[in-house]
């Protein structure tokens, strides 16, 4: 065994805990709040905004960078949107916390 | 700032979003999860921008700006009962966000940090991440049309499933040619955009071809399902850049649709598969067979007022029919009447009532139904046996004691144990038959009275009894 390991195997290992650390969490999960957890999980996903945020990066303007800041509008969308709605919701669960 | 410090911020980052998730077991920590879900978020963008601090921040932040502008608009204006058209949008948006920035990453590699040429690995990666992205997205447009009734004006919208002979074998050989291309780029040294672009176009049309033959009765799956390709596409994205945040948070996203869609599986009795091969309730809102020579008790809402009225124990099991009808409100102000006359009022949830997972717990929570009175099937079941009046409000299969008798259609489906109360009312609007197609024996017992109508009319109507 010599030399350094793969970017791939390591994003490889990233990956199967990631699954494991979701797989565990997620049914922990009450279900009376799985609609916004998936809300939430959508808000999370679109952190791909880092992705587009790469694309839109460079100076000059072209092909590349137009596709990456349509995509950084799209997740935009999504990111506040997500959040919001879902603090929306929970808000709703509060108020009766309060009224008891 | 170096790379290693971009890396522990992302490190940062995706410990918020666990934590975010983990908030949601219980709804006093949820906003605080919340909370960390927009933090962990806040960090990534922030990094994200320093690194491309030299580049086009205008550019970045105009758009930002558009997006979260539309986002937080919807988010204020989107009714509880529009809860999953608003996710299934969603879904469509982070699909098409990671087919863009796949484009992006082939066109210009560089400007992500890979090699000028992509390698292997991450070119397999891309593909993944391109194809499950492009299926999420043509996917979810055709769920929220047929979830925002849109199947009048057009047909690939219909609610109820599109089929067509062959169609397994067309999406069968549709999905081979689109791994063909797939591996075309992934073995070719060039940057290959033919076989992309074909690859990509392919997969468009294999979402909507996988999501059109799925019939209403299997939303809430499909959206589960949705959302959990979703995620898998952010964590391919994540591959291909070697950006664990992304793997991260895909993974989670991936792992909770997955587990969504089991558990609503579940509670159908259906297999994953057989709801994905599609064709399921073709014939929902038919007339119930052999129903007419049957009798049924049929009362008033005045009579069912005195029934529960004189109740010490009360389980109302709402249905999607109430959230149709909006009659959440009223449904509260009718409990609220009952609890001032010392009637103990409950709620049971079957885990498909709605149509995405815990939608009826958001529509009675909107209401302002205290959640210490929504109780999940598992915990009320047991219950049934001592309530006075079990009300069944625009809910059917859920409650069909069918699913007790072996060889019926829905045999083995978990259900709510309504037929055990002393008395069982029922608000339906007609006889005509669930998703399921199935008649109700339930509706003919001697205890159980029904009471027809629109749910919201009979309700108003029960707690003008009640006076």
């Amino acid at each position: 065994m010599t030399g350094t390991v793969d970017p791939t195997v390591l994003n490889l290992i990233v990956f199967v805990l990631a699954v494991f650390v979701g797989y565990h969490v997620i049914w922990n999960v009450t279900p009376a709040l799985h609609t916004p957890l998936m809300s939430v999980t959508n808000a999370i996903s679109s952190v791909i905004i880092v992705g587009a945020i790469l694309a839109a990066g460079p100076v000059e303007l072209d092909f590349g960078s137009v596709t990456g800041a349509v995509a950084v509008g799209l997740a935009a969308v999504n990111v506040a949107g997500g959040f919001l709605v879902t603090r929306r919701m929970l808000e709703m669960f509060r108020k009766k916390e309060k009224a008891k | 700032m170096s790379a290693n410090l971009v890396a522990l911020w992302y490190l940062v980052a995706s410990v918020c979003f666990i934590l975010a998730l983990k908030g949601l077991s219980s709804p006093t920590t949820a906003r605080r999860g919340n909370a960390f879900g927009i933090a962990g978020m806040s960090i990534a963008v922030l990094t994200t921008l320093a690194v491309v601090a030299k580049g086009r921040i205008d550019l970045i932040l105009m758009a930002m700006l558009v997006g979260g502008t539309i986002g937080a608009y919807v988010s204020r204006r989107v009714e509880m009962t529009q809860m999953p058209e608003l996710v299934a949008a969603m879904h469509s948006l982070v699909g098409m966000a990671a087919v863009l920035i796949a484009v992006a990453v082939v066109n210009n590699p560089q400007s992500f940090g890979l090699p000028a040429r992509i390698p292997p690995g991450n070119k397999l990666e891309l593909f993944i991440g391109t194809f499950v992205g492009a299926l999420t997205f043509s996917g979810s447009v055709i769920a929220f049309g047929k979830l925002a009734g849109l199947g009048k004006k057009f047909r690939l919208f219909s609610s109820a499933p599109v089929v067509f002979p062959g169609q397994h074998l067309v999406n069968l050989a549709l999905a081979l040619v689109m791994i063909g291309f797939g591996s075309a780029f992934f073995l070719s040294p060039e940057q290959a955009w033919t076989p992309f672009l074909l690859m990509m176009t392919i997969a468009f049309v294999l979402g909507v071809l996988i999501i059109i033959p799925i019939g209403g009765a299997d939303m809430p799956v499909v959206i589960s399902m949705l959302n959990s390709y979703s995620g898998w596409a952010a964590a391919g994205i994540g591959f291909s850049l070697n950006n664990s945040m992304l793997i991260v948070a895909g993974s989670l996203v991936g792992s909770s649709g997955a587990i969504l869609s089991y558990i609503m599986c579940k509670a159908m009795n259906r297999s994953f598969i057989s709801v994905i091969l599609g064709g399921f309730g073709a014939a929902e809102g038919s007339a119930a067979k052999g129903g007419a020579d049957k009798t049924v008790r049929s009362g008033s809402a005045e009579d069912a007022a005195y029934l529960m009225a004189n109740a010490e124990n009360v389980i109302i099991v709402p249905g999607y029919g109430l959230a149709v009808a909006r009659a959440q409100h009223a449904v509260k102000e009718m409990a609220a009447k009952l609890a001032a006359k010392g009637v103990n009022v409950r709620y049971a949830i079957h885990p498909v009532a709605g149509r995405m997972p815990g939608h009826m717990n958001v529509l009675l929570a909107e209401a302002e139904v205290p959640y210490d009175q929504v109780f999940e099937m598992e915990d009320i079941n047991g219950d049934f046996g001592t309530a006075d009046v079990a009300l069944v409000l625009g809910a059917n299969d859920v409650v069909n004691p069918l699913a007790h008798e072996k060889g019926s259609a829905i045999y083995g489906m978990p259900i709510l144990e309504v037929a055990r109360a002393r008395t069982v009312l029922v608000n339906k609007r007609s006889m005509a038959s669930g998703y399921a197609g199935l008649d109700n024996p339930l509706f003919y017992m001697d205890k159980t009275m029904m009471v027809f109508g629109d749910a919201k009319k009979v309700v108003d109507d029960i707690v003008k009894g009640l006076d």
